[in-house]
C-alpha cells in the first residue's frame, strides 16, 4: 500500500516540478529521490511498518511476493534512471513529464502485482498501456515514432477489450470478479468461464508478447525512442507477467488441466520463432526486440509450470534480464549507428564499458556463473519437476543453444573486428553504473539466495 | 427478457466491432469499433449482472452490483484511451495528412 500511494503522489509532483524547477538535473535528482524513497517504504512495508491503512474489501493483497516484486521493480528502475536519465533530455522538451508517466506506470505495476480482483487486474493494465502509448509517441516530429504510438495504442485497446470481455464472461459464470471465489467455481466448468479464461489468456499474451500475439513488440520496440524501449522491454514486460501469473495462480489455479496445453504450445511457439527471427536481424534494436519475445518464452516456462520453483525463477529471471537488458540498451542508446556493424572495434575504444556489455549478453545467452544461467535453470526445473512434456524442456535448450548466434554476434562485432565506433562518449558515472550492473549479473548468477532469501524471510 | 437475448446482443455488437477492426483502414473508425466492443462488454456486464440478481434465493439488495459497478470503471478508462488515442491521431495527422492506418509501414523495414 506504501508504495502504491506515494508512486501515485510522486507522479503529480513531478508533473508540477517541470512548472516549478527549471534546472534538468533538479528534475532529475527529484525522481531519483522519489525512487529512493518508493524503494525504502517497500522494504519497510515487508518488514511490517505500513504507513497507509485502508479497506479495500479484500481486492488488493500485498503479499510477500507482490511486495518483493516491487522492490525488484524499484531498484531497477532506480538503474534505469541512473543509465538513462540523461538521455531522456535529447527527446522532447517535457523532461518532468516523462518522468511523471514513469511514476504513473510504476503506480499500475504495484497494482496488478497485488490484484485479488480482476477490477483491479483491469485499472493496473490500464494505468500501465496508457502512459506508454505517449512514451511511445514522444517525439513528436519523428515519424517512426508517431506510428508506433498509434500501432501500439490501437493494439492495446483491441486487446483491452478482449480481455474485458473475457472478464465478462467470467462474471456472468461466477457472479464475481474476485479471485478466491472463481477459484471456487464448480465442475464440471460451464463454457462461459472456459472461453472467459482463454480471452483472458489471450490479452495477456498479447501485453506480455507472446506468439502469436507479439507482432506489436518489435515494431513498437523499434519506433519507440530507445530510452522508453528498454524500459518498456525489461520492467513493463515484468509486470505484465507477474500479472499473468497471479491470475493463473490465483484465479485459474484449479483449472490447470483446462490450460496448461495451450501454455505449452504458447512457449513452443515463442521460442521457436522468437529466437529464429531474431537471428535475422541487422539493426541491434530489432535484435533486442525479438530477443525480449525469446525471453518472454522461458519466462512463459513459470506458467506453465506453476508450483513454487517456477515463481521463485520468475522472480529471478525479472532480476536478471532487467538488469542485462537494461545495460545493453543503455550502452545501444549512446552509439551513433544501431547496426550490428555500428559495435565495430567498440572493445578497442572502450574496454570497461564493452566488458561490462559482453557479460550482460552471456547472462542473456544463458552461459554459467551469470544471473541468466541459473533463472533459465529454475526454469527448466520447474518444467521439470511438473513430470511431463519433457520434449518441451529439451525444445527449450536447444532454442538457448540458437539464441548463443545472435548474442555473440553481437559481442564479436565489438571485440574480433576493426571499426571506428570510437566516436562515442562516455561520462565516468556511467561506466560505474555499467560495471555495478555486470557485478550484480555475476553476484546472481553465483549466489542467487542472495536475492530469493527475501522472499521468505 | 430472458438473459440470452442480452448476451446475443452483446455478442453480434462485439463481433461487429472485431471485425470493423480488422477490415476498416481508418484509424477514426478503427477507434469506433473498438468503442463499440467496449460497450459491447458494458451491456453485457449490466445483463449479467441483473441476471445474477434476479437468482439469488435470499432477497439481499446489493448482489451483483459489482457488475455494474464495472461499467463505470470501463467508461472511465475508456474515456482516458479516447483522449490519449485522438491526441496521437492528431500528432500523426499533423505530419502526414492521414489518419490511414496504411500509412504506417515505415517500421517494416
Amino acid at each position: 500500500m506504501n508504495a502504491l500511494i506515494i508512486s501515485a503522489v510522486w507522479g503529480v509532483l513531478m508533473m508540477f516540478s517541470g512548472i516549478l524547477l527549471k534546472r534538468h538535473f533538479l528534475i532529475r535528482n527529484l525522481a531519483v529521490i522519489g525512487l529512493v524513497v518508493l524503494l525504502v517504504s517497500d522494504l519497510l512495508e515487508m518488514s511490517g511498518t505500513v504507513f497507509f491503512k485502508m479497506d479495500v474489501k479484500g481486492m488488493i493483497l500485498f503479499d510477500r511476493f507482490a511486495l518483493f516484486f516491487d522492490a525488484i521493480i524499484f531498484a531497477a528502475t532506480l538503474i534505469y534512471f541512473f543509465l538513462s536519465a540523461k538521455d531522456m533530455e535529447k527527446i522532447g522538451v517535457n523532461y518532468a513529464e516523462y518522468f511523471a508517466l514513469i511514476f504513473f506506470i510504476l503506480c499500475g505495476i504495484t497494482l496488478v502485482a497485488s490484484f485479488q480482483s480482476l477490477l483491479i487486474l483491469f485499472l493496473g493494465v490500464e494505468i500501465i498501456s496508457i502512459p506508454l502509448y505517449i512514451l511511445t509517441g514522444s517525439e513528436k516530429k519523428n515519424l517512426k515514432s508517431n506510428e508506433a504510438s498509434l500501432k501500439y495504442l490501437l493494439l492495446g485497446a483491441f486487446s483491452t477489450a478482449i480481455m474485458l470481455m473475457g472478464i465478462a464472461l467470467i462474471y456472468g459464470a461466477v457472479g464475481s470478479f474476485m479471485s478466491q471465489q472463481i477459484t471456487i467455481a464448480k465442475t464440471p466448468y460451464s463454457a462461459l468461464l472456459i472461453a472467459g479464461m482463454i480471452l483472458l489468456l489471450f490479452s495477456m499474451a498479447f501485453k506480455a508478447s507472446i506468439v502469436p500475439f507479439h507482432f506489436w513488440a518489435p515494431d513498437v520496440y523499434d519506433g519507440a525512442p530507445t530510452v522508453f524501449a528498454s524500459f518498456m522491454a525489461t520492467i513493463v514486460k515484468a509486470a505484465s507477467f507477474i500479472a499473468f501469473i497471479r491470475l493463473f495462480n490465483d484465479s485459474f489455479g484449479g483449472m490447470k488441466p483446462e490450460w496448461q496445453m495451450w501454455m505449452a504450445v504458447l512457449t513452443a511457439a515463442t521460442l521457436f520463432i522468437g529466437n529464429i527471427t531474431a537471428v535475422f536481424q541487422q539493426s541491434v534494436k530489432r535484435m533486442l526486440a525479438y530477443s525480449s519475445v525469446a525471453q518472454a518464452g522461458f519466462m512463459m516456462f513459470s506458467l506453465y509450470a506453476m508450483n513454487s520453483d517456477a515463481t521463485e525463477g520468475l522472480l529471478l529471471y525479472i532480476a536478471a534480464y532487467s538488469l542485462a537488458t537494461l545495460g545493453i540498451f543503455a550502452v545501444l542508446n549512446k552509439m551513433n549507428d544501431h547496426t550490428f556493424d555500428g559495435f565495430n572495434g567498440f572493445a578497442k575504444s572502450q574496454p570497461l564499458v564493452a566488458a561490462a556489455t559482453a557479460i550482460c549478453l552471456l547472462s542473456l545467452a544463458g552461459i554459467p556463473l551469470t544471473g541468466g544461467f541459473l533463472s533459465k535453470f529454475y526454469m527448466l526445473r520447474a518444467a521439470v519437476n511438473t513430470g511431463k512434456d519433457i520434449w518441451l524442456v529439451v525444445f527449450a535448450v536447444i532454442m538457448a543453444a540458437v539464441s548463443v548466434y545472435y548474442y555473440f554476434r553481437l559481442i564479436q562485432a565489438m571485440y574480433f573486428r576493426e571499426g571506428n565506433s570510437h566516436t562515442v562518449q562516455f561520462t565516468q558515472p556511467f561506466k560505474w553504473t555499467m560495471v555495478a550492473v555486470a557485478a550484480c549479473v555475476i553476484l546472481l548468477g553465483i549466489f542467487p539466495n542472495l536475492l530469493l532469501y527475501w522472499l521468505y524471510f | 427478457m430472458p438473459v440470452n437475448y442480452y448476451i446475443f446482443l452483446s455478442l453480434a455488437l462485439f463481433a461487429i466491432g472485431i471485425v470493423g477492426v480488422l477490415v476498416r483502414r481508418n484509424a477514426i473508425v478503427f477507434f469506433m469499433c473498438i468503442e463499440i466492443m467496449l460497450n459491447a462488454v458494458n451491456l453485457l456486464l449490466v445483463a449479467f449482472s441483473k441476471m445474477h440478481h434476479a437468482n439469488q434465493a435470499a432477497g439481499l439488495a446489493n448482489v451483483g452490483i459489482d457488475g455494474q459497478l464495472f461499467v463505470f470503471f470501463i467508461m472511465v478508462v475508456a474515456a482516458a484511451e479516447v483522449s490519449v488515442g485522438l491526441a496521437i491521431i492528431v500528432m500523426l495527422f499533423r505530419n502526414v495528412h492521414s489518419v490511414n492506418v496504411n500509412f504506417l509501414n515505415r517500421l517494416k523495414h
